[in-house]
């Protein structure tokens, strides 16, 4: 099985006038070609820091402080900025959360998608042009010859998420990298987009890492899921195993606090507390002030250990799988 | 990404906060510095200048220009020159910094009053009295200071009054605006809830409770016209519109070196100019920052 | 788009009444009109028969429908100080303040938008730090003053420069212009760069406050995910959302550069229409005030109106909303 990905211990820090934000700080994965990774965790667990962090666009005061982003085997933190632009949109794409806000306002749809494809092929514009209408055909946007001179706030917030997509997959990229792209969307539109998108990844053999904080989505769609929690990657394994039975007891509570998954009228589980400040976080285990199995253990940074075959898990008292 | 810092531990009021915030840019400080050394310079110009500059009897006409550095008559150094009646310029400044501050604060005072007062009204009151305060805060702003002040003192003549009655025309638009913006916001909140219950008069609710919420924007702008009005009194001084010569202030003394500077006498009309330009810096410094502190929309 | 364009104009139309309100009470209200329409020369005998015979004893209403009525005819009175038409005076002034004004403005914009773009990008370097400073400076230097330095500097002392008028010019269009000529262009650059100074300022934070806001925007961040070149995601995908707000801002300041010509085409001595209003302020030629004072208001009303409907045209969804309504 190749790997269209690897993630070898990346930490990127941001060098904060009140001090240092290590909001990614030690994660590993990878992502084999044609799967689906969920990266899943709360906002600010960096989880979208991560996805940027492969893109190569983290903006100061922030950057990659070490580790290793192996694609198709090349390094990308040591990659030199002009040859990381031409990955960017041809064999790494990556699709926004909010679509309202991803298209710009002022150019039109068609100068939009014909600048990604002249930036990365040789071609005429008129060619171009219909890479562009075959693009939004594939993702399901009705007439798009007409649609292609269109303005993005002429499109609905699905539309115009399709348009995203649409974009990311005119090069037929080897990953794309998705950062919570149905979170804005109406939940209809959302299944609609998911079911795209996986037929259209599964269709180019393209591996796809979905950045959410919504399981219910991951479940569907992921092979793979790595849960995340201020800034490390807290449980990694394969998607029905984790669910089933979560080792991380921060996974156990994600899941608990899912609606659909508690019966009807029974009390809804919650973390309690809030996601620490990742600006000086002290070491050791980072959920433990939530963590009701916490101990004075918890104090030193627990590793990560292969808990069962396959299964990952940051954490000294794991559950067992009865537990769950 | 949360970037929340941990509160300090000692006690904080507003006000130090407010000072803490403002003290992280030196610039601004050293801004506040100056501008504190050039009014305390104006206000005791009298104690601090070698000559009045406006006393016949102190003044010697044989020491008319004379180059910076030169030592007159009467027993003292002209540091920065003599004009063409052998005033000392730098006397001449610091009596001329008094009509321009002067002049500067009086006008933008009144203006905060009149202009506050109508935006407090307008956001108070709404529907057609907002309407039409609006509308003529609109047409106010949709036309150049310069020009409008221009036509006033046309109309009514030179005079420091008629300038500072000008300006006042001029600039209360601003704080119009300003006030019923943030008054408007503040109007939907509790605490008016709480006043209106309590039956309080109108005019306390608007002056006790509605006000002094809106301050934070009007002390800024407040500090930006202050330096808006120092300019435009200048230049409608130089014009020869603005005070009279009995009177002068930093632009009328620029504009009465203004005949020298061609036959090389710079200093009559460059240094004046050098102490208007860095009063205006350094209160447009320290309104900078306060804007930045004082904008909630920009705190981090 | 029909619908707002006409009340656009409504709007317009009912400022240039209201402005002309206002000068009518200036003129009428506060000063003595007989001072303002009669020259100071004229004996009592005279005066009188002026006062009837201009209608001056009539009520303030009939007067003021009596002043529209000339407006409109274009007979804005007879100035003492010429003996022409007040209103002809000032359009034969008025190419060399546009011209003043147009050169001011081109020059901001064209110094103006690669400062900030360059301030914008590179928020933190000393370069940006120094354009960012400069820019307070331009905001706080009292334009005369720096005319005055400009003379001194470049025509005093080092004699590059004509300290005053506007050289030698050249007809085109059956107007005369200074651009055209060398000589003309000389004289107008100094006069034209003190005029640009405020709004050189003024673009130069503008563009740097869009530059900053875009570039923290999803759009930028998705146009460089797609692996466009930074040269194209800075100047299509920043720059042209930039423009809008530029180019707003820069035309309604039009208005205000002319307007403010009158202190530059003062120092320069500029033959325009600011140079005018000055003298005749100084000789209390209070016909050429008033008509001068239409004029501009006119201008404005104009000026504004352009500039809604270029933004019109700049922004796409003001475009659609326009339609729609």
């Amino acid at each position: 099985m190749s790997l269209t990905l690897e993630v070898r211990g990346l930490r990127t820090h941001f060098f904060t006038r009140a001090g240092v934000v290590k909001a990614v700080d030690d994660v590993s994965f990878s992502v084999a070609r044609g799967r689906v990774l969920g990266l899943v965790g709360e906002s600010g667990s960096g989880k979208s820091v991560t996805g940027f962090s492969i893109i190569g666009l983290v903006d100061p005061p922030g950057r990659i402080v070490s580790g290793e982003i192996l694609f198709r085997g090349r390094d990308l933190t040591r990659l030199p900025e002009e040859e990381m632009r031409q990955l960017r949109g041809n064999r790494i794409a990556m699709i926004f959360q909010d679509p309202m806000m991803t298209l710009n306002p002022v150019l039109r749809i068609d100068t939009q998608m014909i600048e990604t494809v002249l930036a990365h092929a040789k071609v005429s514009r008129e060619e171009a042009r219909a890479r562009a209408r075959d693009a939004l055909g594939m993702v399901g946007i009705p007439s798009p010859e007409e649609r292609l001179s269109a303005y993005p706030h002429q499109f609905s917030g699905g539309m115009r998420q399709r348009v995203a997509i649409a974009i990311a997959l005119l090069h037929r990229p080897d990953l794309i990298i998705a950062d919570e792209p149905t979170t804005a969307l109406d939940v209809t539109i959302q299944g609609q987009i998911l079911a795209e998108v996986q037929k259209l990844a599964a269709e180019t053999g393209t591996s796809l890492i979905w950045i959410t904080h919504d399981l219910s989505v991951v479940a569907g769609l992921a092979d793979e899921i790595a849960v995340m929690y201020a800034g490390k990657v807290v449980e990694h394994g394969e998607v029905s195993a984790v669910l089933d039975s979560p080792l991380h007891p921060y996974t156990a509570g994600l899941i608990g606090s899912v609606p659909s998954r508690n019966a009807r009228g029974a009390r809804l589980k919650q973390i309690p507390g809030m996601t620490p400040s990742l600006l000086n976080l002290p070491p050791g285990c980072a959920f433990r002030s939530r963590c009701d199995r916490a101990s004075p253990a918890c104090e030193a940074d627990p590793p990560m250990r292969e808990l069962a075959p396959g299964r990952n898990a940051r954490c000294i008292h794991p559950l067992l799988p009865a537990e769950a | 990404m949360s970037t929340t810092t941990a509160p300090p531990p000692r006690v904080e009021t507003p006000l130090r906060r407010f000072a803490a915030e403002f003290a992280e840019s030196r610039i601004a400080v050293g801004g506040l510095v100056v501008f504190v050394l050039i009014a305390l310079g104006a206000l005791f110009a009298p104690w601090i200048t070698p000559q009045n500059p406006y006393d016949l009897m102190q003044i010697d006409i044989m020491d008319g220009r004379q180059p910076p550095g030169t030592s007159g008559g009467a027993g003292f150094t002209f540091w920065l020159g003599t004009d063409d009646q052998g005033r000392d310029m730098f006397s001449a400044i610091l009596y001329g910094l008094r009509i321009s501050l002067l002049v500067g604060a009086g006008s933008a005072l009144i203006a905060a009053m009149v202009g506050a007062s109508l935006g407090l009204i307008a956001a108070y009151a709404g529907g057609r009295t907002d309407s039409a305060i609006m509308r003529l805060v609109d047409l106010q702003l949709s036309f150049p200071a310069i020009l409008v002040a221009l036509m006033i003192l046309a109309f009514l003549g030179k005079g420091i009054l008629n300038v500072v009655l000008a300006l006042v025309i001029v600039e209360w638009a601003y704080y119009a605006r300003t006030v019923r913006g943030s008054a408007l916001v503040e109007r939907r909140r509790e605490y008016i809830e709480a006043a209106h219950c309590l039956a309080l008069p109108t005019h306390r609710i608007l002056f006790r409770h509605l006000l002094p919420n809106c301050l934070p924007p009007l002390i800024v702008v407040a500090t930006m016209q202050v330096a808006r009005a120092i300019a435009l009194e200048a230049t409608l001084s130089f014009l020869g519109l603005g005070v009279p010569i009995t009177e002068p202030s930093l632009g009328l003394l620029i504009a009465n070196g203004y005949q020298y500077m061609l036959s090389g006498h710079y200093w009559i009309s460059f240094y004046p100019g050098i102490a208007l330009l860095i009063t205006i810096v350094s209160i447009n410094l320290v309104g900078d920052h306060l804007r930045d502190v004082l904008n909630p929309r920009l705190k981090r | 788009m029909t619908v707002y364009l006409l009340r656009r104009l409504f709007q317009a139309f009912g400022v240039v009444v209201a402005m002309s309100v206002l000068v009518f009470v200036g003129v009428y209200g506060i000063g003595n009109p007989v001072d303002i329409l009669i020259s100071p020369d004229a004996d009592q005998m005279e005066r009188e028969r002026a006062i009837r015979a201009l209608g001056l004893d009539r009520p303030l209403w009939e007067q003021y429908v009596w002043f529209v009525a000339n407006a409109l005819q274009g007979d804005l009175g007879r100035s003492f100080a010429y003996n022409e038409p007040a209103l002809q005076l000032i359009l034969q002034r008025m190419p060399a303040t546009l011209e003043l004004a147009f050169a001011a403005m081109i020059l901001a914009v064209a110094i103006g938008l690669p400062l900030g773009l360059y301030a914008g990008l590179h928020p933190h370097s000393p370069a940006s730090k120094a354009i960012m400073a400069g820019s307070i400076l331009g905001f706080s230097l009292p334009t005369f003053w720096v005319g005055l330095m400009l003379i001194m500097l470049f025509a005093v002392h080092l004699g590059w420069l004509p300290s005053n008028g506007r050289g030698a010019t050249a007809e085109f269009l059956g107007v005369q212009w200074s651009f055209l000529t060398a000589n003309g262009l000389a004289h107008l650059a100094m006069p034209a760069f003190n005029l640009a100074l405020f709004k050189i300022s003024l673009v130069i934070r503008l563009t740097r406050a869009g530059v900053r806001e875009a570039m923290l925007m999803d759009y930028v961040k998705f146009a460089r995910a797609k692996g466009l070149s930074p040269r194209r995601v800075t100047f299509v995908h920043v720059l042209k959302n930039i423009l809008i707000p530029v180019v707003t801002v820069t035309g309604l300041e039009l208005g205000g550069t002319i307007a403010f010509s009158v202190v530059t085409e003062t120092v320069f001595s500029w033959p325009g229409m600011g140079k005018l209003i000055i003298d005749s302020i100084n000789r209390l030629d209070r016909p050429v005030m008033v008509a001068y004072l239409m004029i501009i208001v006119l201008m404005f009303v104009v000026i504004n109106l352009l500039v809604d409907i270029l933004y019109t045209v700049l922004d796409p969804r003001v475009r659609i909303e326009g339609k729609a309504a």
